[in-house]
């Protein structure tokens, strides 16, 4: 539904009802701490950015379906690819057999604390160097984000601080002699 | 009544990864639906992380899978905003109008 609805709007909502859906099988299968951040990061904040781009863009337009267009050799090229990828993940998923041992490898695994508690042990200890190139990595694209959709606009006035307070009386004020009858032609 | 397993969720990341890859191929309309479908492969490794994750008990899997929502959510904001100035320049985003990639 994300990749072939009409038009973007509809598969922006789709997104957002497949990452609403994922969040909870996160809350179900136990990650509690991940599946409410997939929640408030996508759906709050990832896909509401989408959502206002495609409102920001005006795509309406451009609504076409992807099979009455000029000549699509791509298309079948695409088709076989992505069932050949999703064969071969079938087959090895279908075929998989587990090491008996797998369930028992747990390094930390205490039941009497939450998943949000596990996850702070380990993340703010031993893997505190990628937590903080992961904020590095936030800031990076904020200033980025920023930078590039920053443009300066002409007829905007703006107040020049510098301008203001380097203003001196002797600049700034005119002494003129007003003759009766007559006004003073104020120059700008 | 079956048993919900590993299987199952590896399957499920398998095929919302296959629906990603078969929207990147087939998108005729615009960047954005790309972007969304990057958005969908990133989803499934998460899927993958965190059902290996749990089905092992062990916790690290869940740290890798911040890791990476940190770094979708960077490239979802830097990729719109390439979008955003791109259409802002052209007027258009749709894929078969990007071609011409010559500075």
């Amino acid at each position: 539904m994300v990749i072939t609805s009409r038009s973007t709007i509809n598969s922006v909502f789709f997104l957002i009802l497949d990452f609403i859906s994922v969040g909870c099988l996160f809350i179900m299968v136990g990650a509690e701490f991940l599946g409410m951040i997939i929640l408030i990061v996508y759906v709050g904040a990832v896909a509401v950015l989408f959502l206002f781009v495609v409102m920001m863009l005006n795509v309406a337009e451009q609504k076409q379906s992807w099979f009455i267009g000029k000549k699509s050799t791509h298309i079948p090229i695409g088709l076989i690819v992505s069932v050949l990828i999703l064969l071969e993940l079938l087959v090895v998923v279908g075929g998989w057999k587990y090491k008996d041992d797998l369930m028992s490898s747990s390094t930390l695994n205490l039941s009497d604390i939450s998943n949000t508690h596990q996850l702070g042990l380990v993340m703010y200890t031993d893997y505190i160097l990628f937590f903080q190139l992961a904020g590095v990595i936030l800031l990076l694209s904020m200033i980025g984000a920023i930078l590039l959709t920053f443009r300066q606009r002409k007829g905007v006035k703006k107040q020049s601080y510098f301008n203001q307070i380097s203003r001196n009386p002797s600049s700034s004020i005119e002494l003129r002699d007003v003759e009766n009858n007559k006004g003073v032609k104020i120059d700008d | 009544m079956i048993e919900i397993g590993l299987g199952h969720y590896l399957s499920l990341g398998a095929i919302i990864f296959f629906l990603g890859v078969i929207g990147i191929f087939l998108n005729r309309k615009n960047v954005i639906v790309i972007l969304m479908s990057i958005e969908l492969i990133l989803l499934s490794v998460n899927i993958n992380l965190i059902s290996f994750s749990i089905f092992s008990g062990d916790i690290v899997g869940q740290i890798f899978t911040m890791l990476i929502l940190t770094v979708a959510a960077a490239e979802a904001a830097i990729g719109l905003a390439i979008i955003v100035i791109y259409y802002r320049n052209r007027g258009s985003i749709r894929v078969e109008d990007i071609h011409g990639m010559k500075g």
